[in-house]
């Protein structure tokens, strides 16, 4: 063997392993979860700002229904189909058993109890904007709901994309940290900021992503193409919204446009979910809307 | 005999033409009729929203007025509004989706519940300026629940 060969051969095994270190699922350590004290009343609000029943209620639920987390619900992408896993409280077929420090690693970091990668259908990219203290009071407060014995369906997708330690690849490119908006914002803006950027996850749908999935973040919030290919979804930057910061208030809390039309679409949904935040917490949203950089 | 029979034949297709050309050009008037009672929902809950939103100042006697207008639409007898064929796939002014007509027991209850919030509207709008934005959220809702189920979306 020349040495040639072996430097490319130790050069291949380098990049091979480095490869495997950096697409290892992240996990956090026990001992930085385990002794935060969950806040009910904390994690209730986070229910809603974070729309979990939008995604993990059983297809077609309403009213109490939707609070029993069975999942189903199926999500048509170009990278397959995914289909909402059961999050109530079961033992068996949803998360009763998992421990604060297992829920936060998937909340926060996309991992899984068994140490894979979610997709990120899975807003996690948004949600590890929360704090392990959030974390801990959502699933406290989860746990108080409703439980159903409705097994998960797995994923409709195929390869490459059902090798979920690519994800892992993916996660190292596009699941970058801190705030999207850094510029100077007052504290309400800064709420806003936390809400739309955090639990809200506003930018997974309202920004446009490239080939691979990553979101664009120059163009934040400026709108995208729908997945289901039909229409745009809007622009909610200043530069395509320009809703005062009452309308916007009102369209989150009652679903009213400033014609009073109500909200259609995907959004009818999100809306069950800001009505039953409280009226600040609307207001600052809208705040930070407006403090959002305009789409070109 | 042959000569009838085309002449029958040329005449049924005739008639087929026109019912589809009728169709195109007329469109029923049932849609646009359901189209304007909508914008007098608008227009009255825009009367309320303006105060909600505090863009005008809260007037206890227009806000009633208002609700009270909203009461009244809520009672309009609709039951020759929405004939067979009035849907989206047949009327191209329409959003309306097919589901209200094999779902009607269904939107029954939807129009029942915005009958309730319209009556918890009504003895919040003239009492004061909290109430009424209290119950703006319970009529949106309403709205909401029946164009979230029956309404294709704005394309």
């Amino acid at each position: 063997m020349t040495s040639a060969l072996r430097t490319v051969l130790a050069a291949g095994i380098l990049a091979v392993g480095g490869g495997w270190y950096l697409t290892a699922p992240d996990r956090f350590d026990p001992s930085a979860v385990q002794g935060v004290p969950p806040d009910l009343a904390l994690g209730e609000t986070l229910f809603y700002a974070g729309g979990c029943v939008s995604c993990h209620s059983a297809p077609g639920a309403e009213g109490d229904a939707k609070l029993v987390l069975s999942g189903g619900q199926r999500f048509p992408s170009d990278f397959g189909t995914f289909i909402a896993p059961n999050i109530s409280a079961d033992p068996e077929e949803g998360i009763g058993e998992w421990t604060s420090t297992e829920f936060a690693n998937a909340l926060l970091k996309g991992t899984s109890p068994d140490g894979t990668h979610y997709y990120p259908v899975f807003p996690y990219t948004s949600y590890a904007r929360m704090s392990v203290a959030d974390a801990v009071s959502l699933h406290a407060y989860l746990q108080t709901l409703p439980t159903d014995a409705t097994a998960s369906a797995p994923h409709e997708v195929g390869f490459p994309f059902s090798i979920r330690r690519f994800l892992g690849g993916w996660k190292w490119f596009f699941a970058t940290e801190g705030w999207i908006v850094s510029s100077e914002l007052s504290d309400v803006q800064q709420r806003g900021r936390y809400l739309v950027e955090g639990p809200g996850h506003c930018g997974e749908c309202h920004t446009a992503r490239n080939a691979l999935g990553g979101l664009d973040r120059g163009e934040w919030l400026a709108g995208a193409p729908s997945p289901d290919g039909k229409g745009r979804i809007p622009d909610i930057t200043p530069g395509g919204l320009d809703w005062s910061e009452a309308d916007i208030a009102e369209y989150l809390k009652s679903g009213f446009t400033p014609e009073y039309d109500s909200a259609g679409g995907e959004m009818a949904a999100v809306i069950e979910n800001t009505s039953q935040l409280t009226d600040d917490d609307r207001a600052a949203i809208a705040a930070y809307l407006k403090a959002v950089p305009a789409s070109r | 005999m042959r000569n009838a029979f085309k002449l029958a034949c040329c005449g049924f297709a005739a008639t087929l033409l026109a019912g589809t050309v009728l169709a195109q050009d007329k469109p029923n008037p049932a849609v646009s009729t359901r189209q304007n009672i909508m914008q007098l929902y608008a227009f009255n809950l825009g009367q309320l929203g303006a105060m909600a939103k505090e863009q005008v100042a809260y007037d206890a006697d227009a806000a009633s007025k208002a609700a009270g207008n909203l009461a009244l639409l809520v009672q309009l007898d609709q039951s020759a509004l929405w004939p067979q064929g009035t849907d989206n796939s047949a009327e191209p002014n329409t959003r309306a989706l097919p589901d209200i007509w094999t779902n009607f027991d269904d939107v029954v209850v939807k129009g029942n519940a915005l009958s309730d919030a319209v009556t918890a509207m009504q003895a919040a709008a003239g009492t004061d300026l909290a109430s009424l934005q209290g119950a703006m959220g319970g009529v949106g809702g309403a709205c909401g629940a029946c164009h979230k189920a029956y309404r294709a979306p704005e394309n």
